[in-house]
C-alpha cells in the first residue's frame, strides 16, 4: 500500500486516494476523429517516470498530479493540477 | 518429437527416463532472417506460431521472448476457460477458443488437463438478474451454452456456496457447463513443443529492444541478441505491449495494471467448479493439486512492478470468506501478480496496425487466458492473409476511432 | 524419549492431547511435535504424490512432512498445520492426513510402487485420450483424489478475527539474538519498537542451546535478562506468535498475531508502517539428497538438537551424523552429551577441518572423512544407514557400503539465510560464494538485515551486526571463510541417485530435477513448474536451495548463473479470516438505508439491494403475495395517491456565480435559460458520448442549482463533475456540495397528491407550481424543498426535507393523506408505473453503449450549444446512424410476459439477434404485460413484429409499439 503525498493533506495511505489516469491530456477544442480518439483513448503507459492525475478522494476530495515511477512505485513528486511538472 | 503416451513413458522408465530429449528446441540466437517473428513467448505468441506453422505453412518462423516462454500471464492466471461473453462478437471469439481447448491435448499431444468443470456466475441483485438472463438469452441464441439456475440450484452445484449471505445474497446463477479450467504452463509447453517440431524457432531471453522499417512497413527487429529481418511481425507482449508498439512510433489505446492472484494450500476435492461474482469481486476454483486458486482485482493504478498491494488481496479473501464461510480457516500460501494491458472497452485488439507488416494482438485485460488457442488461431490468419480473420476484424484497432466498440464492461459491468 | 530434566517444558503442567484418535500426554512449552516425539511417534505424515511414510525433519516453520489436521470442534478444524508449529493445549485433537485407511498402513502407498511410471510432469504425456473428456471424466477425478493434503473445514468458522494499525520507528522481525541485540539498542537510541517473533517466546537459536555461553554468560541466563529488560522496556513491544508475512513498499508490512482467545478471537492483522526495518529472520539448515533421505529418522542436524535442548526429547537413541557443514559436529555432539549414542560421523568432506576431526576420536566416535550415504534401511523407521566412501565424482560408491545400525540419521548440509522478507521488500539477493549462499544484497528501502539471515551464523557476530542495526549504523562482517561443501558439490554426488529427495513434501527427487533439465527446461522458474519443486506449504524453505543446486549441477552450470526463483508473498501460510477481518457478514460492505427503512420494516416491506443501498421493493400486507402488492400499490398511485422513499437518490449542490455555465458544459441539456423555480431533466454523458446518468436540474437561484442523479450513480457522478470543475475548467466560480445523505426525498405521486399535500403545504402557491417546477417553503410545518415532478405519469411531487425530519413528514403525510387512500410504495411499483409511462432507468434500459438519441431523448440536448461533455464523441461516425437500436415498447401477442434480457429477432427462427427486452412487467394498470427494450431501427418499425426468445427455445411474437403505455398526452402529468 503506497503512501502518497496530498499537496494539500500530506502522506496519507493509498487507500484515501483514486486514480484519475495519465495527466498533462489536453482536451482539444476541435479534434479529427482521429485526434478525438488520441485524446479519448491512447496514452503512454510508459514503463518508468510517468505522469498521472490522483485524487485525494476520501480527505480533502482534490485532483493533483504525481510523478511515479512505474516499475518502482516510486513517487518522485506531487503537484497541483496547472502547475509544471518538476523535473 | 516423441509422441507422449503411457507406453512412451513406459519406455522412458525402462531406460531411467534418461533417453527423454528437450520438449522444444531452444537455439540460443536467431537466425538474421525469418520470414514471420512473433514478439512474445506466452501462450498466445506460442499458438500463433503454432497455426502459422501448421496452417499457414509461413516459411521460417521464430518466437522471440524477453525472458522464459509462459512467464508472463499464461503462467500466472487463474486458467478459467468460458465463453459465455454478451456481444455476439466476443462470443464468437472466446467460443471458437473453447471449441479448441475442447481438443487440444489431443491435437498437441500434451496433456494441458482442460477440465470443463462449469462456470457459475453469480447474480446478487435484480440488476445481476438482468445482466445475467441477458447474457443466458444472447449466448443460447449465439449457440453458447449458458443456463440460468435458481438460488437452490446453484447450491446444488456449488455446495460450499452460501447463498443467503446477509450482505449479497444470492438470486441466481448463470452456469456455462462448457467452461472450466486448464494446467496454464501446460499450454505454453505443449505449444512450444509442437511448433518447434513443426520447425518454429523459440528463442528464449531474448529482448526486442527496435523495430526497423522502410517506406512499405517494418523490416525487422533490433533484439539483445542481434538484428533480425522479417517483413511480417505479430506483437503478442500481454503487459508490454505499449512498450514494443513504441519502438514503432505508434502510440496504443493500452493502460498496463498489476493483477494479483493467490491459491491456498492444497486440499482435497472440496470445490466442483468456478465461481464468480462480479459484484462481490471474486472468482475461485480448486486445482487439480487441491489448491484453491483465487483470483483479485487490478491494482488501481498502472504498473509494471508485477506486485500488487496486499489490500487487493484482503479485498477478494473478504468475498470469498462471505460466499464460502467455510473456507475462513483456509490459508493462503502463495499470492503473485501479472501485468495486463487493459484498452478503454475491455476487449481485445487484434489485427493489422498502421505500419504494413506489423500485427498486434493485445488488450486482453484480465481474462486473456481463455482465449489461448482461438487467439492464435486468428492471429495467424491474419498474419498470413494480412487481413483480418472474420472473427478477428470487429477487434480491430481502428474502432476507437470510429467508436464502434465492444463494450463488454459497461454493457454487464463485467470485470473479467 | 523424554529426559528426566532439562528444556523449556514446565513439567508442573501436564496436558493431554489426542493424535489418530490415541491419547497421549506432554506438558506447556511443548509443541505437537516434540510431544509426540517424546511419546515415541516417529511416523507424522504421507507425502502428497507417493504417499511415503514421512517423519519429522525440522522442527520449526522449514517443516514439509508432519502436517496435522488440528480440530478444536464445529467449525474449528484446519488443515497442513505443520506439527512443529503447534503449541500444545489442554484436550488438542489432531489428526495425520493423505492417508487411508490409516497412517501406518496407507493403501495409497501403491503409488510408490508405480513411482517409476510417475517421474516429474508425468501427467502432461499421459491421460490425454481416449476421446475429448477423457482427461476430465476419468483421469482427472483419480488424479484429485489422490492428490490434496488435509481435508477443508467442513462448517463456518464460528472464531473471529481483529485488525490493528501501527506505527513505530524500528520494526524488528525475528527475536532471535540478533533481533533482540537489535531492539534493546534501537529502544536505547530513543525510538518506538515493535519486536515481533514467530514463535511463543523470544530466543531463537538460544532456546535450543541452552548449553552455549553467551558474553560470558549460560544462554538461558543471558536470554532471560534480555527477555525481561524488552518486556519492562517502554518503548518496545513484544508480540510472540506473530509472523511477519508480507513487506510492502514504504516499510509498510504485514504482520499475524495468533491469539487463539477464549472469546473466539483467534487472530490479529497488524498493518504496521515504520520508518526503518531490522530482519533478523535466521536461517533454514539444508538438507542432504542422497538415496531414502525421507526415512522417518532423517532429521536435519539442528532440529534434533532443538528437540533435545528445548524440548528435552530425544529423537533417537543412536545416531549417524552426515555433515557437509561444521555446525553438525556441535549439534552432535551435544545430542551426545545429552546421551544420544553417536554411531559414527560422515563428513562428504575429504578433509574436515582438523579441530573437528580431532574431537571425534576423543569422544570415542568413529570419523568417515569423504563419506556420504548409498542408502538407508528401515520401513516406517529408521533402522540403519548404508556409509559409502565417495568416488572422486561425489558419488557414494554402494560397492564399498558399510552398514551402520542407527535410528537417526542428522543431516547438516549448511545454511540457507531466510532472505524472504528482504526480497519482498524489493531488495536484491546477492551470491555469496564464501558463504555459499544468497545474502541479502542492495536494498531499496530503510532496513537492515543483522544475524543468521545475513550471513552471520556465529553468535558473537549476530549481536554485534543486530546491535549495530538497531542503532541504525553500519557493520561490516569480519572476512569469512566457510570450510563447508558448497551446496552445488552435495548435489552433484545425488543427480544418479535413487529417491533421494529434494522436495519432500512434493516428492521431488534429484532426479526429477534432471528429468525437467534433460526435457529442456533450464531457466529455474520453469524447473520449478514443471517438477513442482518448492512449491508444497513450506515454499521450498527447507529443500528450495538445494532444489536450485540439483538443477545446476545437472546443467553443469554454476548456481548462481540460475539465478533465484521469486520468493512470493506471504512468507508463511496466512488464514483468509485474517486477512478477512472483520468484513464479514452486515460488514463485508456497508449497507445504506433511507431515512424511512425503519418504519418501512415495520410496515412488512420487502427489501432489495440497489447499489450500496436497501431499498424498500414492495409493502405486502399480510396475506398477499408480493406481485398482489405491487399491482395494489400501481393502482393506488393511478387512481389516488402513493407515497415512495425516493432518498436514495444522489443529489448534488451546485452553488457560485459560474453554475449556470459550469452545468451547461457538464450535462446536454440546455441550461442557461433555465429559470430560477424550475427544473428540467438532463443528460450527462462521458466524452465518447454515451450516456452516463441522468437526473433532474433545479434552479433554485440564479447562482444555485440542486441537482439529482440515479441512485448508483451518486459518487461517480459527483467525482466526474470534480474532475471537469478542478482540472479542466478551474477559473471558474462554483461548488460542488453532496447533499444526497442530507435531503430525504419523500414522493407523493397520484392524482390525490396535490389535495394530500396541500393543507401541509406553507408558502408556496401549489396550485400555481407547475410540472417541472420547484419552491422552498415548508411542509408539515418543516422546511422543505418541494418540487413538482413525477416519475410515474401522474401530478406528483418530490418533497425534500433534511433527512432527520422524514419520520415527522412522514407521519404527517399519511395522517393527511389517510382520506386520500394514501399508500406506501415500493421499488417495484416505482418500476411498473414509469415503464408504463416509458420512462427510462439509465443502467436498466440503456448500458455503457447507448447514446441519449438511441433512448428518444435526443431532444434534451441544446442544439445550439458549442460544448458539452460527450459532444464530440458522439459525433463520430459509428455513433449515428439507422442501424443503432432505439428504445421500442414492447406489445406481446397474448398474456405472457418476456423476460428481461431475452433477445429481440426479426423472425422466429433468425439467429442474429436485433436487440433486446430490458424492462418487461405484469401492468395491472393496462391489464397485459408491457415491455420496452433496445431495437435496431427500432422507431421506424412501429406496428412490426419481432420476436423475443425465450428460455425453452421458442421465440413468441411482440408488437412494436411506442414507448409510451399510458397517458401519451401527458394530460395527468399537467393536471
Amino acid at each position: 500500500m503506497l503512501l502518497i503525498r496530498c499537496p494539500w493533506c500530506g502522506e496519507r495511505p493509498e487507500i484515501e486516494f483514486r486514480h484519475a489516469g495519465e495527466a498533462h491530456l489536453a482536451r482539444p477544442a476541435a479534434a479529427t476523429d482521429a485526434e478525438w480518439a488520441a485524446y479519448l483513448y491512447e496514452r503512454a503507459n510508459p514503463r518508468g517516470w510517468a505522469r498521472e492525475r490522483w485524487r485525494h478522494a476520501h480527505g480533502c476530495g482534490r485532483f493533483f498530479n504525481a510523478r511515479r515511477h512505474t516499475l518502482t512505485d516510486c513517487i518522485a513528486a506531487t503537484y497541483a493540477p496547472g502547475e509544471e511538472p518538476p523535473p | 518429437m516423441t509422441r507422449f503416451s503411457w507406453a512412451a513413458l513406459a519406455r522412458g522408465a525402462l531406460r531411467g527416463h534418461r533417453a527423454w530429449t528437450p520438449q522444444w528446441r531452444s537455439p540460443d540466437r536467431p537466425q538474421p532472417d525469418y520470414d514471420a517473428v512473433i514478439v512474445g513467448g506466452g501462450g498466445h505468441g506460442l499458438a500463433t506460431a503454432y497455426y502459422l506453422a501448421k496452417e499457414y505453412r509461413l516459411g521460417r518462423i521464430a518466437v522471440l521472448e524477453k525472458g522464459w516462454i509462459g512467464g508472463g500471464n499464461t503462467g500466472r492466471n487463474t486458467t478459467i476457460i468460458r465463453s459465455n461473453y454478451l456481444f455476439p462478437e466476443s462470443a464468437a471469439l472466446y467460443d471458437h477458443a473453447v471449441q479448441l481447448w475442447e481438443g487440444l491435448s489431443a491435437e498437441l499431444n500434451y496433456n494441458v488437463m482442460f477440465s470443463p468443470r462449469g462456470v457459475l456466475m453469480l447474480a446478487h441483485s435484480h440488476h445481476d438478474v438482468q445482466s445475467g438472463l441477458r447474457h443466458v438469452h444472447a449466448n443460447r441464441l449465439a449457440g453458447v451454452d449458458n443456463e440460468w439456475l435458481t438460488p437452490a440450484e446453484a447450491k446444488a452445484f456449488c455446495p460450499p456456496l452460501d447463498i443467503a449471505t446477509p450482505r449479497w445474497p444470492v438470486f441466481g446463477a448463470a452456469l456455462q457447463r462448457r467452461g472450466g479450467v486448464a494446467r496454464h504452463d501446460a499450454v505454453a509447453w505443449g505449444y512450444a513443443r509442437a511448433a518447434s517440431a513443426l520447425g518454429v524457432d523459440i528463442i528464449e531471453g531474448c529482448e526486442v529492444t527496435g523495430i526497423t522499417r522502410d517506406a512499405a512497413g517494418v523490416t525487422g527487429l533490433e533484439t539483445s541478441k542481434g538484428p533480425v529481418r522479417a517483413r511480417r511481425i505479430g506483437v503478442v507482449a500481454a503487459g508490454s505491449t505499449s512498450l514494443v508498439m513504441a519502438m514503432a512510433g505508434l502510440r496504443m489505446p493500452l493502460e498496463s495494471f498489476p493483477l494479483q492472484a493467490l491459491v491456498s494450500e492444497p486440499v482435497k476435492p472440496v470445490f466442483p467448479c468456478v465461481v464468480m461474482s462480479n459484484t462481490v469481486h471474486a472468482y475461485i476454483s480448486q486445482s487439480d493439486k487441491g489448491e484453491l486458486v483465487i483470483g483479485a482485482g487490478t491494482d488501481q493504478y498502472p504498473s509494471y512492478s508485477q506486485a500488487g498491494g496486499v489490500q487487493i488481496l484482503g479485498h477478494t479473501l473478504e468475498a470469498i470468506c462471505e460466499l464460502f464461510p467455510i473456507f475462513r480457516r483456509m490459508r493462503m500460501l502463495r499470492a503473485w501478480g501479472g501485468i495486463v494491458d487493459v484498452t478503454p472497452d475491455r476487449s481485445p485488439i487484434i489485427g493489422l496496425t498502421p505500419v504494413p507488416g506489423l500485427f498486434v494482438n493485445c488488450g486482453w485485460g484480465t481474462g486473456g487466458f481463455k482465449a489461448t488457442p482461438g487467439s492464435g488461431h486468428v492471429f495467424a490468419a491474419t498474419i498470413a492473409r494480412g487481413e483480418p480473420h472474420p472473427i478477428a476484424a470487429p477487434f480491430s484497432l481502428d474502432r476507437f476511432t470510429t467508436g464502434q466498440l465492444i463494450d463488454e464492461a459497461a454493457a454487464a459491468a463485467v470485470a473479467h | 524419549m523424554r529426559l528426566p530434566e532439562g528444556g523449556r517444558i514446565d513439567r508442573s503442567q501436564p496436558l493431554r492431547f489426542t493424535f489418530d484418535g490415541r491419547a497421549y500426554r506432554g506438558f506447556a512449552g511443548d509443541t505437537l511435535a516434540s510431544a509426540l516425539l517424546a511419546n515415541g511417534i516417529t511416523l507424522f505424515g504421507r507425502s502428497f504424490k507417493y504417499h511415503r511414510p514421512r517423519g519429522l525433519l525440522a522442527a520449526g516453520a522449514e517443516e514439509p512432512n508432519a502436517l496435522v489436521e488440528l480440530d478444536r470442534g464445529p467449525g474449528r478444524r484446519e488443515p497442513n498445520i505443520p506439527a512443529t508449529l503447534v503449541p500444545l493445549e489442554e484436550g488438542l485433537v489432531a489428526r495425520s492426513q493423505n492417508r487411508w485407511p490409516s497412517l501406518r498402513a496407507d493403501l495409497a502407498s501403491v503409488a510408490g510402487l508405480a513411482a517409476p511410471l510417475l517421474p516429474a510432469g508425468f501427467y502432461y504425456k499421459t491421460f490425454i485420450g481416449p476421446g475429448r473428456e477423457a482427461w476430465h471424466r476419468r483421469w482427472e477425478p483419480l488424479i484429485r483424489r489422490m492428490a490434496g493434503l488435509g481435508r477443508a473445514p467442513a462448517a463456518p468458522d464460528p472464531d473471529h478475527y481483529a485488525n490493528r494499525f501501527a506505527h513505530c520507528e524500528v520494526l524488528v522481525v525475528g527475536a532471535g539474538p540478533a533481533g533482540i541485540a537489535a531492539a534493546l539498542a534501537a529502544a536505547e537510541a530513543g525510538g518506538r519498537v515493535i519486536l515481533c517473533e514467530a514463535g511463543t517466546e523470544p530466543g531463537g537459536q538460544l532456546l535450543a542451546t541452552p548449553e552455549a555461553m553467551v558474553e560470558g554468560q549460560p544462554a538461558s541466563d543471558w536470554l532471560a535478562a534480555r527477555v525481561a529488560a524488552i518486556r519492562a522496556h517502554p518503548r518496545i513491544r513484544l508480540l510472540t506468535r506473530t509472523t511477519t508475512f508480507h513487506y510492502g513498499l514504504q516499510n509498510y508490512l504485514c504482520l499475524a498475531e495468533a491469539l487463539d482467545r477464549p472469546d473466539g478471537l483467534r487472530e490479529r492483522l497488524w498493518q504496521v508502517r515504520t520508518a526503518r526495518v531490522v530482519l533478523a529472520t535466521g536461517a533454514y539448515e539444508r538438507p542432504i539428497p542422497f538415496a531414502g533421505n525421507d526415512r522417518p529418522g532423517v532429521m536435519l542436524a539442528e532440529a534434533a538438537r532443538a528437540y533435545a535442548g528445548r524440548w528435552a526429547v530425544l529423537p533417537g537413541r543412536r545416531a549417524v551424523l552426515l555433515a557437509a557443514h561444521d555446525s553438525g559436529y556441535a549439534a552432535a555432539f551435544a545430542l551426545a552429551d545429552r546421551g544420544v549414542g553417536l554411531a559414527a560421523i560422515l563428513d562428504l568432506r575429504a578433509t574436515p577441518p582438523p579441530d573437528l576431526a580431532a574431537q571425534a576420536p576423543a569422544r570415542g566416535i568413529r570419523l568417515l572423512a569423504g563419506h556420504g550415504v548409498a542408502g538407508t534401511r528401515g520401513g516406517t523407521r529408521l533402522t540403519g544407514v548404508l556409509a559409502a566412501p565417495l568416488r572422486a565424482d561425489g558419488v557414494p560408491d554402494a560397492t564399498r557400503a558399510e552398514a551402520i545400525p542407527c535410528d537417526l540419521l542428522l543431516m547438516a548440509g549448511g545454511w540457507t539465510p531466510d532472505i524472504q522478507l528482504f526480497s519482498q521488500s524489493r531488495g536484491r539477493a546477492r551470491w555469496d560464494a564464501a558463504l555459499d549462499a544468497f545474502l541479502p544484497g542492495e536494498s531499496v528501502q530503510d532496513l537492515a538485515c543483522a544475524g543468521a539471515c545475513n550471513g552471520s551464523l556465529d553468535l558473537a557476530e549476530a549481536l554485534a551486526e543486530g546491535a549495530a542495526a538497531g542503532r541504525g549504523e553500519a557493520w561490516a562482517p569480519p572476512p569469512r571463510r566457510s570450510t563447508a561443501l558448497p551446496a552445488r558439490a552435495i548435489a552433484a554426488g545425488a543427480l544418479g541417485a535413487r529417491k533421494a529427495f529434494v522436495d519432500f513434501q512434493n516428492d521431488v527427487t534429484t532426479a526429477d530435477i534432471a528429468l525437467a533439465v534433460r526435457e529442456g527446461f533450464r531457466s529455474i522458474e520453469h524447473v520449478k513448474r514443471y517438477t513442482t519443486t518448492g512449491m508444497a506449504t513450506d515454499q521450498g524453505k527447507a529443500g528450495g536451495l538445494m532444489g536450485l543446486a540439483v538443477a545446476a549441477a545437472a546443467q553443469g552450470v554454476d548456481l548462481p548463473e540460475l539465478g533465484l526463483t521469486t520468493f512470493r508473498p506471504p512468507t508463511m501460510p496466512v488464514n483468509f479470516g485474517t486477512l478477512a477481518g472483520r468484513h464479514r457478514g452486515p460488514l463485508f460492505e456497508p449497507l445504506r438505508t433511507a431515512p424511512l427503512h425503519g418504519w418501512a420494516g415495520a410496515r412488512g416491506a420487502e427489501f432489495e439491494p440497489v447499489g450500496p443501498w436497501l431499498r424498500a421493493r414492495a409493502f405486502p400486507r399480510t396475506g398477499e403475495s408480493a406481485e398482489a402488492a405491487v399491482a395494489r400499490e400501481c393502482r393506488a398511485v393511478r387512481e389516488a395517491a402513493g407515497l415512495l422513499d425516493a432518498s436514495t437518490l444522489g443529489k448534488i449542490e451546485v452553488v457560485g456565480p459560474d453554475a449556470a455555465e459550469f452545468l451547461e458544459r457538464c450535462y446536454v441539456n440546455a441550461l442557461h435559460r433555465l429559470q430560477p423555480g424550475r427544473c428540467r431533466y438532463a443528460l450527462l454523458l462521458r466524452e465518447d458520448g454515451f450516456l452516463y446518468d441522468d437526473g433532474v436540474i433545479a434552479r433554485l437561484a440564479p447562482d444555485r442549482f440542486h441537482v439529482t442523479t440515479t441512485t448508483g450513480g451518486a459518487a461517480r457522478v459527483l467525482h466526474l463533475l470534480e474532475d471537469y470543475r478542478q482540472t479542466e475548467w478551474p477559473d471558474l466560480q462554483v461548488w460542488l456540495t453532496s447533499t444526497t445523505e442530507h435531503w430525504a426525498v419523500l414522493a407523493v405521486q397520484g392524482p390525490a397528491s396535490r389535495a394530500v399535500l396541500a393543507p401541509l403545504v406553507e408558502g408556496i402557491d401549489l396550485a400555481a407550481l407547475p410540472h417541472m417546477g420547484v419552491a422552498e417553503g415548508r411542509v408539515a410545518g418543516i422546511p422543505a424543498r418541494l418540487f413538482r415532478l413525477s416519475f410515474t405519469g401522474e401530478l406528483g411531487y418530490e418533497v425534500n426535507v433534511t433527512a432527520g425530519q422524514a419520520e415527522a413528514l412522514r407521519a404527517a403525510l399519511f395522517e393527511a393523506g389517510a382520506p386520500h387512500g394514501l399508500t406506501p410504495y415500493g421499488t417495484e411499483a416505482m418500476h411498473v408505473l414509469r415503464a408504463e409511462k416509458g420512462y427510462v432507468i439509465v443502467g436498466q434500459d440503456s448500458d455503457g453503449t447507448v447514446t441519449p438519441d438511441d433512448l428518444g431523448l435526443g431532444w434534451c440536448i441544446g442544439r445550439a450549444k458549442r460544448d458539452f461533455i460527450g459532444k464530440r464523441g458522439l459525433e463520430r461516425a459509428g455513433m449515428q446512424g439507422p442501424g443503432r437500436r432505439q428504445l421500442v415498447g414492447l406489445a406481446p401477442d397474448g398474456d405472457w410476459l418476456p423476460e428481461e434480457g431475452a433477445q429481440l429477432l426479426p423472425a422466429a427462427e433468425a439467429r442474429a439477434a436485433e436487440g433486446h427486452v430490458t424492462s418487461a412487467y405484469r401492468s395491472a394498470w393496462l391489464g397485459r404485460p408491457i415491455a420496452l427494450g433496445l431495437l435496431a431501427g427500432g422507431r421506424g418499425r412501429m406496428g412490426e413484429r419481432v420476436f423475443a426468445t425465450r428460455r425453452d427455445g421458442t421465440p413468441a411474437p411482440l408488437r412494436i409499439v411506442p414507448p409510451v403505455f399510458h397517458d401519451p398526452e401527458g394530460k395527468r402529468l399537467h393536471g
